[in-house]
């Protein structure tokens, strides 16, 4: 339920980590239209299939366009959107399963094309929507629906997947903390090319991970999450592999290409260059002639 | 004097089989014939048997041909497949280096390889058959000058060279001709052409048509037989707006043309029935999200990967209905090479009008032939997406048929939606709304149904109606049955689905639609079936077009089975 469409019959579970995403991309969003003096409307937001994807129709306030779309396909749609319309501030959310899973073998090329996109992937290291399945994250021996013995698979390390494929932007937040997960997202959108702000956001209901993320000095938990150190240098991405390699969930941004050049530029400067000739169809006809 | 003059190369891929068509094709265009090619090959790059055959008409040419006048073979193994097809009193060229045959009928033996070298051009073997052939047909040499100096003309200081070598090989061909004595009989003068007429292939034609039918943004994966079209559209789709991207799979693909429609632009993609499978559940967010966007399937042959590079009509019900759950997309297929660039124009223009996908069902024989057509008209109408001007909010999907399309960057931001959803696109499984969008989607079909369509003799009982690329068999046929006094009807339409309302009317008053088809199940058929037609198909699957002659026994076979007489005659 929402309060822009009281009927609106999906709702997270209390305590669900995707209510501070949603929280913190309306923060984000709503200081680029005041900041850029651009209107809401030029912002789409691209779901997956999952709890996560719900966020499109669970936003409060002024509202962008969404699509909500099919699992595992956000980041292609957006593709689509972004090359087709490069004025548009195109951002998609996904799920953890929806992203690294299905959705995964989309997001080399992208990579590789720095698309101007940004991604917001809300990570609780498991198949909310579906209930309670093993996802790509989840961590090895965690008993799931599918995993009755204890996940027998290692868990991906997304952080260290994206930083292999050369996405030119990584940052790292947690649902917990919404102002500075809305910074990162506002960094994230205004980085020339593909951008990936990877969230933890804990499942209340199959994988609550909150305690783990936090630790808990009386139990003797350690906390998982940890601030990325003021001295960290994101341009350098030896520096950025280094910190994803350590113990824990680094928080804050990892990585930023200092010269990254998105691909709607490097086709704009290649047209230029090459000074591309458009033929009308007429002209093509005429080449045809017998 | 004659009307028609067929001539196939055959011989092992890499001999210039299909270079010798074509160039035969576009040396007979210029004297002022009609011309149509056909190529069959495996799916290598070297190598395996390939075929290229050229048809020359004084008359406008409908298929490729039944039987040979001049068979070129340039192998042992091309000689033993396809001699049987050589006409009686026809004239067989053969490769004597590789073979010898018995003398029998009008044979020249030629050495091509040792007679190119000795012009300096080893390569140009394929050259001294065209001279050959086009010596035996009695065509201007002139003509095939001017090719030889077009093709090899590439801004390179070895071009002269190289020309020159052609231009010698072509008269040792000449030369061979003219010493056996032997002519097929000549061609009758062409008619003077009405109106300018191009030499275009399938794909080509059809990528202009989407071009000018206003493409925005073109998204694609290599696959034969489509790849052609998305190399065009890397080519020359561009300018201020315009974008093409190759594709990571069929996946992605659908996934960004359904992105692009959704941004407002015009998108399209184009692939073969493997990636046409991959495509479905992409194909059914189009039509649930209600985007516009055009699939262009080339059909090959098979399931899987099947036949590559063969052509079939057999992707038919997967077009219809491409995904899951219940939708119905519709199909234009056009019907020959002529009918590539306005079935293109229609397929955007559908996907406007009902803000959809449409399926472009091509076919691998269309796609990659190269026929002469007259220059398109330009004037055909270009519509444009019904956009919204912000005035109704958010409500997208609201009422029955289609609503003003909000484009993102202006006012009236929804959410477009894969799931069912309500008027404003969220999320819902209420039965009531389900049902009130299953049956919104549905009746926008309703303004694809005026579609135009061709009928002939229409107060037979008895039609045929091929579609697609058979149209053209189909037409011959039906053409000869007619000459023979048998009362047959004739019907043809390029928009599968919906049909034109008129015509389906028209069809089910008759007592048997023909339906001749390539592909096993009868595909076509079935769905004429399913709307109350008596229809039955005339089935072939063997990779290869329909061949006149079969078709007339086939129809003269299902009428009879049906009555136990002819009808009419
Ligand atoms: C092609 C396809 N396969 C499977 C599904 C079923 N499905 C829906 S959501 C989902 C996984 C959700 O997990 P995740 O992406 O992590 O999102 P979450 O619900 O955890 O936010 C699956 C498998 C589907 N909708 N489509
Ligand atoms: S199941 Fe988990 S992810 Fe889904 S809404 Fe509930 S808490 Fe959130
Ligand atoms: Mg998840």
């Amino acid at each position: 339920m929402s309060k822009r469409n009281p009927e609106y019959d999906f709702k997270w579970c209390p305590g669900c980590g995707d209510f501070g995403v949603v929280r913190s991309i309306e923060l984000a969003l709503a200081d680029r239209v005041m900041r850029l003096k651009e209107p809401i409307e030029k912002t789409a937001i691209i779901a997956g299939i999952g709890c996560s994807g719900n966020l499109v129709h669970l936003q409060e306030g002024p509202q962008p366009y969404g699509f909500h779309g099919i699992h595992g396909r956000a980041l292609a749609i957006a593709w689509g959107t972004k090359a087709a319309r490069p004025d548009l501030n195109v951002l998609i959310v996904c799920g953890d399963g929806d992203f690294l899973s299905i959705g995964a073998e989309h997001i080399g090329p992208q990579a590789k094309r720095n698309v101007n996109i940004t991604a917001v992937v809300m990570d609780n290291g498991i198949y909310g929507l579906t209930k309670g399945q093993a996802s790509p994250t989840t961590n090895l021996g965690v008993v799931t629906a599918t995993t009755p013995y204890g996940k027998l698979e290692d868990a991906l390390r997304p952080l260290d997947l994206y930083m292999a494929l050369g996405v030119s932007f990584v940052a790292s937040g947690l649902s917990t903390r919404p102002r500075d997960l809305a910074t990162l997202i506002t960094q994230a959108m205004e980085h020339p090319g593909f951008s990936i702000v990877h969230v933890q956001s804990p499942c209340t209901t199959y994988n609550d991970t909150y305690e783990a993320l936090k630790g808990n000095p009386e139990k003797g938990i350690e906390a998982l999450a940890h601030p990325v150190p003021d001295d960290h240098n994101p341009a350098d991405a030896e520096a950025a592999r280094q910190l994803i390699a350590m113990p824990g969930m680094p928080v804050g941004l990892i990585y930023k290409k200092a010269d990254s050049i998105a691909m709607n530029e490097r086709l704009e400067e290649a047209r230029e260059r090459i000074k591309v000739r458009t033929r009308s169809v007429d002209d093509m006809l005429t080449a045809l002639e017998v | 004097m004659g009307a028609d003059l067929v001539v196939r190369f055959a011989g092992e891929g890499g001999q210039g089989q299909v270079t010798a068509a074509e160039g035969l094709a576009q040396a007979a265009t210029r004297v002022g014939y009609h011309v149509q090619t056909f190529a069959t090959y495996p799916s290598q790059i070297e190598g395996g048997p390939v075929w290229a055959q050229t048809r020359v008409s004084t008359k406008e040419i409908l298929t490729q041909g039944d039987q040979l006048d001049v068979l070129v073979a340039l192998n042992r193994q091309a000689y033993e497949t396809h001699i049987g097809d050589l006409r009686d009193g026809g004239i067989l060229i053969y490769n004597s280096r590789d073979f010898d045959t018995a003398p029998l009928g009008k044979v020249i033996g030629l050495d091509a390889e040792a007679l190119a070298r000795e012009t300096g051009n080893p390569r140009a073997a394929n050259v001294i058959m065209i001279g050959a052939v086009a010596q035996l047909a009695l065509m201007p040499q002139q003509y095939f000058v001017d090719w030889i100096k077009e093709r090899f003309t590439r801004g390179r200081p070895s071009d002269q060279e190289i020309i020159d070598g052609n231009v010698k090989a072509l008269q040792v061909g000449i030369d061979a001709a003219t010493a056996s004595g032997y002519s097929v009989d000549p061609l009758d003068t062409p008619p003077t052409p009405e109106g300018k007429r191009i030499l275009v292939q399938g794909n080509a034609f059809l990528s202009m048509g989407a071009i000018h039918a206003g493409l925005d943004v073109f998204y694609g994966y290599p696959i034969s037989p489509a790849t052609t079209i998305l190399v065009f559209m890397e080519g020359n789709l561009n300018g201020p707006g315009k974008f093409v991207g190759q594709a990571s799979s069929e996946i992605e693909a659908i996934a960004a043309i359904v992105g692009g429609g959704y941004s407002g632009r015009k998108s399209m993609t184009s692939t073969a029935g493997p990636g046409l499978s991959l495509m479905g559940e992409g194909i059914g967010l189009a039509w649930m999200a209600e985007i516009p966007c055009v699939i262009v399937d080339v059909q090959r042959g098979g399931p899987a990967t099947g036949l590559p590079t063969k052509t079939e009509q057999s992707d038919l019900l997967m077009a219809l209905n491409p995904g899951h759950g219940d939708m119905r997309i519709p199909v234009i297929a056009p019907g020959s090479v002529a009918e590539c660039f306005p079935a293109a124009i229609h397929a955007m223009n559908w996907a406007e009008r009902y803000q959809g996908p449409v399926i472009l069902l091509t076919e691998m024989s269309i796609a990659e032939r190269n026929e002469d057509v007259p220059r398109p008209d330009l004037d055909m109408p270009i519509e444009a997406r019904v956009v919204s001007d912000g005035s109704m909010g958010n409500r997208r999907y609201a009422g029955a048929g289609i609503t003003p399309f909000p484009v993102p960057g202006n006012p009236g931001a929804y959410v477009a939606n894969g799931s069912e959803h309500d008027e404003q696109g969220d999320t819902t499984h209420q039965p009531l709304v389900h049902v009130e969008q299953t049956e919104r989607r549905f009746s926008k079909l309703k303004l694809l149904e005026d579609g135009a369509y061709e009928s002939d003799n229409s107060a037979a009982s008895v039609v045929m109606m091929p579609w697609g690329g058979s149209k053209g068999p189909g037409r011959a046929a039906y053409n000869r049955l007619r000459a023979d006094g048998i009362d047959i009807g004739w019907n043809y339409t390029m928009f599968i689905s919906p049909l034109p309302a008129a015509l389906l009317e028209e069809l089910r008053t008759k007592d048997l639609v023909i339906v001749p088809e390539l592909n096993y199940l009868g595909q076509f058929s079935s769905v004429l079936r399913s709307l109350g037609v008596k229809a039955q198909s005339i089935t072939q699957y063997t990779g290869l077009p329909f061949k006149e002659g079969y078709l007339v026994e086939q129809v003269l076979e299902a009428i009879k089975a049906r009555s136990g007489k002819l009808v009419g005659a």
